[in-house]
């Protein structure tokens, strides 16, 4: 792979003109901020591991854009792009996350108890309850970036502290290399298994490399808390379970995550935070907290209503297919998560999710019963 | 993109051990050859350009082998990546080029006149002729490492050298980028135009990025010439027809190259060349030569014969379906071309594909007439 700090020098040798990226007809985030200016102004730089800008943008450049979504097209290889390419990064953070200044301070708040309701989302409706987030481990570099040794060190410091992990959180690593058919089977029935990234996103800011080299999936016996190990992050946290005590999935969430951060500390490897950006991932729109929690629920008749749309931006929550990010919803099922990732807290966001679902079920019932909704439109939150 | 020096040498923190990768489940010639004590010697090496060892293995690691073809598993980042990682590549080289040795020398034949025969290869079997090859144009980085202002540079000489041929050569260039759909449809009806790549071997090499930036396509007039830009190596040229007078190809591909040559020389850059290894290209399989010289023809008893397998292996040539590298063949149409690339020049290859394949037609009238074959059966060239 190129882009080596001498190549990095032997690229000087070439004017900006000649080096910069033609985005003409691109569409991300990077796109609409890159300058010719800016790039001749960062193009000299590095992070003290060595990651450049051309590392930063390739997957932007390499992926003009996506009909539906706005990518973000850039990543960060080490917790010091944020500082080091703040130039690039500071104006996509606040295009992305609505305005989010580079003064603001991000406000953490894994504390469930906080958590008003939540535990009683009608089954009926809510088929299943999820939250998600990620966590980058202090001292190493990050998926794009990383190399075999920091990988499977990465590999072996989490499989170390989940292996820690007692009660409702006892559970097995299933490294991706060793796993026999019949567990790969039953990952994948479980719904638990990832795949090897097809992604061209992915795919061109170099995470794929040495796959399955130090990849795995760590779950609890009971299969309601599930960590991904070197996949798109250091670690992915997934906390889950079908019908809608989403006060319950939240709960072992935040346990869950504290216990695993307590073991990393105690090896002196941190979570990457601060109190600007709050937890430090590798794409760009994961900083804050990360998190994305969400409910499969059957919302047939609101989802077909002239104001479905309007509803979800003003209850700052967003809605996919229940195959993820970019499916088409099947039956009237939707997967409905928090739109927002920085700026807010983790109690913040799920209690979005927590009173937007509890609205948008009334508001379903009511449609069922052939009434308006015209008066339970919510206000902007 | 990772490997960069800095980081190269941050990998140093970890020992060899923990860097090198796991080659257990892998079936190329990289993995036959690298065993940790060559990693440990190569891994803080680099080369002027800053290509490492990761680099020239990566694509090998994560494609651990094909099916039906035992693939190479490295590429060159430059010209000095074949000196500064001898110790692994003169190895993979003496595997692949049927027991080359550090110390052969490579000849180069580019003298048409030097074949004996080929305008008369039968065209009711032999339906066209084809013969292709790569350069690299010295004092710029090859395709896994280049930078955008290489690959433009490259490209700017390439259409500058080319706009000055003239005569039955004279042609027009059509970048991928600026291609309008009536071109891109009509280059893709004459079987012309080259796609971004899609396979894993090469996009995990980084040959993809900025796709499809400083790539495009040159072809004369009567479209029986055509050179491609920056794909796999800086130029590949192809000299094609339907029938069967290979010499009449051989003729053009040699002259065309010449002028190509001498066209780059007057502007001061040279084709990467040297006497041991001949032709620099990026993949290791392509030294030498770098020459292709096939033919599609109709073989349909021959090509079901016990001993085709046998025949193609004396005769020193290889089979493939029409689609190219690794397709079937259709209609008992093969593409045959020599197989081998590297220490022998290139008359001598088109000579083995001219006089290979008249022994092969007069086997399929043998067999047509119901009779043997068994007294043109060759020796081993």
């Amino acid at each position: 792979m190129p882009f080596g700090n001498t190549h990095n020098n032997f690229k000087l040798n070439f004017k900006v003109e000649e080096e910069y990226p033609d985005l003409t007809k691109h569409n991300n985030h990077m796109a609409k901020v890159l300058t010719k200016d800016m790039y001749a102004k960062l193009r000299d730089k590095q992070t003290p591991s060595g990651f450049t800008l051309d590392d930063v943008i390739q997957t932007g450049v390499d992926n003009p854009g996506h009909p539906f979504i706005m990518t973000v097209g850039c990543v960060a290889g080490d917790e010091e792009s944020y500082e080091v390419f703040k130039d690039l990064l500071d104006p996509i953070i606040s295009d992305r996350h609505s305005g989010y200044k580079p003064t603001d301070k991000h406000k953490t708040d894994l504390n469930f108890e906080n958590l008003k309701g939540g535990d009683d989302l009608d089954p009926n409706y809510v088929l299943s309850s999820r939250v998600r987030t990620g966590r980058s481990i202090k001292g190493y570099t990050l998926p794009p970036h990383n190399s075999r040794g920091e990988r499977r060190a990465v590999e072996r410091l989490s499989v170390e502290a989940l292996n820690t992990l007692d009660g409702e959180f006892k559970g097995k690593y299933y490294p991706l290399n060793k796993m026999s058919d019949a567990e790969q089977e039953q990952l994948i029935a479980d719904h638990f298994l990832f795949d090897k990234p097809v992604s061209p996103l992915l795919l061109g800011a170099g995470m794929a490399r040495d796959w399955p080299d130090a990849r795995g999936i760590w779950h609890n016996d009971a299969k309601s808390f599930l960590v991904w190990v070197n996949e798109e992050d250091h670690l992915r946290v997934i906390s889950m379970e079908k019908g809608g005590n989403m006060k319950e999935v939240f709960r072992r969430f935040c346990v869950g995550l504290k216990r695993i951060e307590e073991t990393f500390k105690k090896h002196n490897h941190g979570f990457m935070w601060n109190e600007h950006l709050g937890y430090v991932l590798t794409c760009p729109s994961n900083l804050g907290t990360g998190l994305r929690g969400g409910v499969h629920v059957k919302l047939p008749k609101l989802s077909t209503h002239p104001k479905f749309e309007e509803i979800l931006t003003r209850l700052r929550l967003q809605k996919r297919g229940t195959g993820g990010v970019d499916t088409a919803s099947v039956g009237g099922v939707f997967d409905i998560s928090n739109a927002d990732r920085l700026g807010s807290s983790e109690v913040d966001q799920v209690q979005m999710v927590v009173d937007g679902v509890k609205l948008m079920v009334e508001m379903e019932k009511k449609l069922e019963k052939g009434e308006a909704i015209d008066g339970m439109i919510p206000a902007q939150k | 993109m990772p490997f960069g020096n800095t980081h190269n040498k941050l990998k140093m923190n970890y020992s060899a051990e923990q860097e090198y990768p796991d080659l257990s489940q892998h079936n190329n010639h990289m993995a036959k050859v690298l065993t940790p004590e060559m990693y440990a010697n190569l891994r803080d090496k680099e080369t002027p350009s800053g290509f490492t060892v990761d680099d020239v293995i990566q694509t090998g690691i994560d494609n651990p082998g094909h099916p039906f073809i035992m693939t190479v598993g490295c590429v060159a980042g430059d010209e000095e990546t074949y000196e500064v990682f001898k110790e692994l590549l003169d190895p993979v080289i003496e595997d692949r080029h049927g027991g080359y040795k550090p110390s052969d020398k490579h000849k180069t034949d580019l003298n048409p006149d030097n074949l004996v025969g080929g305008d008369d290869l039968d065209p009711n079997y032999v339906l066209s002729s084809r013969v292709r090859t790569g350069r690299s144009v010295r004092g710029f980085c090859l395709p896994p490492h280049c930078s955008r202002g290489e690959r433009r540079a490259i490209e700017n000489m390439a259409i500058e050298s080319l706009a000055s041929l003239d005569g039955d050569l004279n042609g027009q260039y059509y970048a991928l980028k600026n291609m309008t759909d009536d071109e891109q449809q009509q280059l893709i009806d004459d079987h012309f135009l080259f796609d971004k790549p899609v396979s894993p071997l090469l996009l995990a090499s980084g040959m993809g990025r900025d796709w499809p930036d400083g790539r495009g396509i040159w072809h004369n007039d009567g479209k029986t010439f055509l050179v491609w830009v920056n794909e796999e190596d800086h130029l590949r040229v192809i000299s094609m027809q339907k029938g069967g007078n290979m010499k009449e190809v051989f003729h053009r591909f040699c002259t065309g190259l010449t002028k190509i040559e001498s066209l780059f020389k007057d502007k001061g850059h040279e084709f990467m060349w040297n006497e041991h290894l001949g032709y620099v290209l990026t993949c290791p399989s392509n030294l030498g030569t770098g020459l292709r010289a096939g033919v599609h023809v109709k073989l349909p008893n021959v090509s079901k014969h016990e001993k085709f397998g046998e025949v193609l292996k004396r005769l020193r040539l290889q089979k493939r379906g029409t689609g190219g590298v690794d397709t079937a063949a259709v209609g008992g149409v093969f593409d045959i071309s020599n197989a081998d690339r590297l220490g022998f020049s290139e008359v001598e290859l088109v000579q083995m594909v001219v006089d290979g394949v008249k022994t092969l037609v007069e086997m399929e009238k043998r067999l047509e007439g119901g009779q043997s074959f068994d007294d043109l059966m060759p020796d081993q060239k």
